[in-house]
């Protein structure tokens, strides 16, 4: 992410062992009835963080924020905002504004007034109050707006009032559920990155519940995925992506081809896998495995080499036919069917125009590099 | 404000216009058509028959000839609406125009011809001048506004809360309650409000169990009173409040409420600033199903009602059946109807006015 390491320490407080958490959640469990929503939780967020709760439709995510919110109450365990126990704390008193996936604008207020409504609650006078509304127009470039009603702006408009409602009160933390959902696609990715400016410019925590994973990779300073009511896994981007700790988070974010196999002995240097698919595999050493115990190789489809030709300079080679071929312009995709049948996504950036592309039915050879391979145990 | 694109396409929400406007129908209704078919003579009748068949006969056939099926959808009301409504209402216009006379039917008639073979029409004002000059009349309207507008008020106060509470449980419950509060339409209105008697009078329910209980030595005296009437209309068309109520709050979504919440609003601050001014246009239609009827009552007061229960439906069925001086009863009955629609088109053109606005 950053390319200056100076101030790595302070931007990835997460990285800093010593760093005071300001959000705590500790083995928070909530049950509906017979279903667990959330499955003893815990995270800890920093003060000014970006973080995404990435998953599924009910994985739970909704719930930990709502939890976050005050509007549920977790069964079990224990939420700290700023060292305060949020535990009997009801929503109203909470330092948290949540900005609501369906916006929940208030449709007899106009922008102004809906802007207006948290300050005037926590008793500003009314000139008070409207210097701060007018201050939040600006920042959501929605000045010519303030005196239109929610249905009569698009929901690009929609989005950004109920995004200043939500930060006027200037909350600790604001919670934001599916936060760009209802936009279509181009206009979601512009307001990602407005919604990183804002939230860079502020200085305020933000949690963000998203099952975008471009949403959450482009936004997040961290991200937890999450799945059946447990956070699996906890990460910057590049960590989630580079080095998943399961095929479920390997397989969630991004594409992946998952080749199972068993581990060979243990090695200093190189290690080898014996796999069905490919044959046997040289893969980086991997701490913590015993002979012969089931591994999954986890391969980008992008760091897989095709070419018409072997390789000879890379460890693993096979050879194989293509079965499917997309171009997408910047890159194609292709899926190769190896010799037992055995199909291996694989895409190639369109670098040159000169180039022949490799087509349907070429013969080819992928070829995948030792490092290239995360070893997965889970 | 300059017209924005973007905003051309956004869905306006859907107010209670019809609901308000059939009220006002049913409500004419109640006063002219029950006058206005006693008072058309047998000739009229086989006139509009004659009217009405033809009338029927080409809409059919023009259907048959490929008209579009949008007039087919408005013919019926429009039938419906000339015959029992304008029909009536001018039958009844003609009458308060005439003057009272011993005879069949008992007003004059609307032209003469003198000697001379001149036409002469007879029409005056005179009924309409004699009601509002007469304390009478005017006490009789003034009383039915204040009845029926104090019993809306407490149909409100009843009605909203009941409405909330349906709107707001779960679903199969919600279910039960509603029809809880439909349940009373399936015996005889009659049959209800003499039930009532039953509870109030002397030696009633209400009066034998305070008795037992040591709260009272006297039985209260509760028929023929205001009161009476008051219970009898507040029960009577508490329904009429409580459906559109909660037609309009189940609605509501609850994302408003959690996030007025959210933005540090108390319940009771949530439910003044967002669920009240929301529920406005059931509060609006609820109250004009109430008022309206309310206005034009005859049954309630005269059941429950006392001799000195002062209400306009009262006065006209009086005039029509002990006086029998039917041209100032049409009058009465016409004055009545303009009071109903008066505040029925001004709340109309302030709803108008809020959506033009929005």
């Amino acid at each position: 992410m950053t390319s200056n390491p100076a101030l790595a320490a302070n931007t990835k407080p997460w990285r800093d062992p010593a760093a005071k958490p300001f959000i705590s959640i500790r083995n928070v469990t909530k049950r509906f009835g017979d279903f667990t929503a959330v499955d003893d939780v815990s995270l800890d967020v920093y003060r000014s963080e970006l973080f995404c709760l990435l998953g599924g439709s009910g994985c739970g995510k909704s719930t930990l924020l709502r939890m976050l919110s005050g509007f549920e109450t977790p069964t079990a365990g224990q939420i700290l905002i700023d060292g305060q126990d949020m535990a009997g704390v009801p929503a109203d008193k909470r330092p948290t504004n949540m900005m609501f996936q369906s916006y929940a604008l208030f449709p007899h207020m106009s922008v102004e007034k809906n802007i207006a409504y948290g300050l005037l609650r926590e008793g500003k006078s009314k000139a008070e109050a409207y210097e701060r509304v007018g201050e939040m127009l600006k920042l959501v470039k929605l000045e010519k707006f303030a005196s239109r009603k929610p249905h009569q702006l698009s929901g690009g408009q929609r989005q950004r009032v109920a995004l200043a409602r939500a930060l006027a009160k200037q909350p600790k933390l604001l919670l934001l559920d599916e936060p760009l959902g209802a936009l279509d696609k181009k206009l979601r990715e512009e307001t990602q990155f407005e919604l990183v400016n804002i939230q860079e410019t502020l200085g305020v925590t933000f949690i963000v519940v998203t099952h975008d994973q471009d949403e959450a990779m482009t936004l997040a300073t961290r991200i937890g995925v999450m799945t059946e009511g447990v956070i699996t896994q906890v990460g910057e981007p590049r960590e989630i992506y580079e080095t998943p700790k399961s095929r479920f988070v390997a397989d969630f974010i991004g594409s992946v081809n998952l080749i199972e196999g068993k581990a060979g002995p243990a090695a200093p240097d190189l290690m080898r896998v014996e796999t069905d698919d490919l044959g046997p595999v040289v893969v980086p050493p991997t701490a913590g495995l015993t002979q012969g115990q089931t591994v999954w190789l986890a391969i980008r489809p992008e760091r897989v080499w095709l070419t018409r030709e072997p390789r000879p300079d890379i460890a693993n080679s096979v050879p194989g036919v293509v079965q499917d071929m997309g171009y997408v312009g910047h890159m194609s995709s292709y899926v190769v069917r190896l010799a037992n049948g055995r199909l291996i996504r694989v895409t190639q950036a369109n670098e040159s125009r000169r180039d022949t592309p490799i087509t349907w039915d070429e013969q080819v050879h992928v070829g995948f590099e030792p490092s290239d391979f995360r070893v997965l145990t889970q | 404000m300059s017209p924005d694109p973007q905003s051309q396409g956004a869905p306006k929400p859907r107010r209670y216009k019809p609901l308000t406007m059939l009220a006002a129908g049913l409500a004419g209704l109640a006063g002219a058509l029950f006058v206005g078919w006693l008072a058309l003579p047998p000739g009229l009748q086989a006139a509009l028959f004659l009217i009405i068949a033809p009338a029927f006969v080409y809409f059919l056939i023009s259907r048959r000839m490929g008209w579009s099926d949008r007039w087919m959808v408005i013919a019926i009301p429009l039938l419906w609406f000339f015959v029992f409504f304008l029909v009536p209402f001018f039958v009844l216009g003609r009458i308060s125009l005439a003057e009272t006379m011993i005879a069949r039917p008992p007003y004059s008639p609307l032209w003469e011809t003198d000697r001379d073979g001149n036409l002469e029409i007879i029409a005056s004002l005179e009924n309409y001048r004699f009601i509002l000059g007469d304390a009478l009349y005017l006490n009789a309207y003034l009383s039915s506004i204040k009845v029926a507008f104090i019993s809306t008020i407490f149909a409100l106060l009843l009605g909203y809360p009941i409405a909330y509470y349906i709107a707001r449980s779960p679903e199969p419950r919600r279910s039960i309650l509603l029809l809880l509060v439909i349940l009373p339409f399936w015996t005889s209105f009659l049959l209800r409000v003499y039930a009532w008697i039953g509870f109030l009078r002397r030696e009633g329910v209400i009066n034998n169990v305070l008795m037992w209980l040591g709260v009272i030595d006297e039985p209260l005296v509760m028929m023929q009173t205001d009161f009476a009437v008051y219970i009898g209309i507040v029960y009577t068309y508490l329904p009429f409040m409580i459906l559109p109520l909660y037609a309009n709050l189940v609605k509501l979504d609850d994302a408003l409420l959690e996030a007025a919440s959210d933005l540090g609003a108390r319940p009771s601050v949530t439910f003044l600033t967002v669920t009240l001014p929301l529920s406005m246009p059931g509060i609006i239609a609820g109250s004009m199903l109430v008022f309206i009827p309310a206005i034009g009552e005859y049954v309630i007061p005269a059941l429950l009602g006392g001799p000195d229960t002062l209400m306009i439906g009262r006065t006209l069925w009086d005039e029509f059946f002990s006086a029998r001086d039917w041209p100032v009863a049409s009058a009465v009955a016409i004055v009545m109807l303009f009071l109903v629609v008066a505040p029925t088109m001004w709340l109309q053109s302030v709803q108008n006015r809020q959506e033009e606005r929005d």
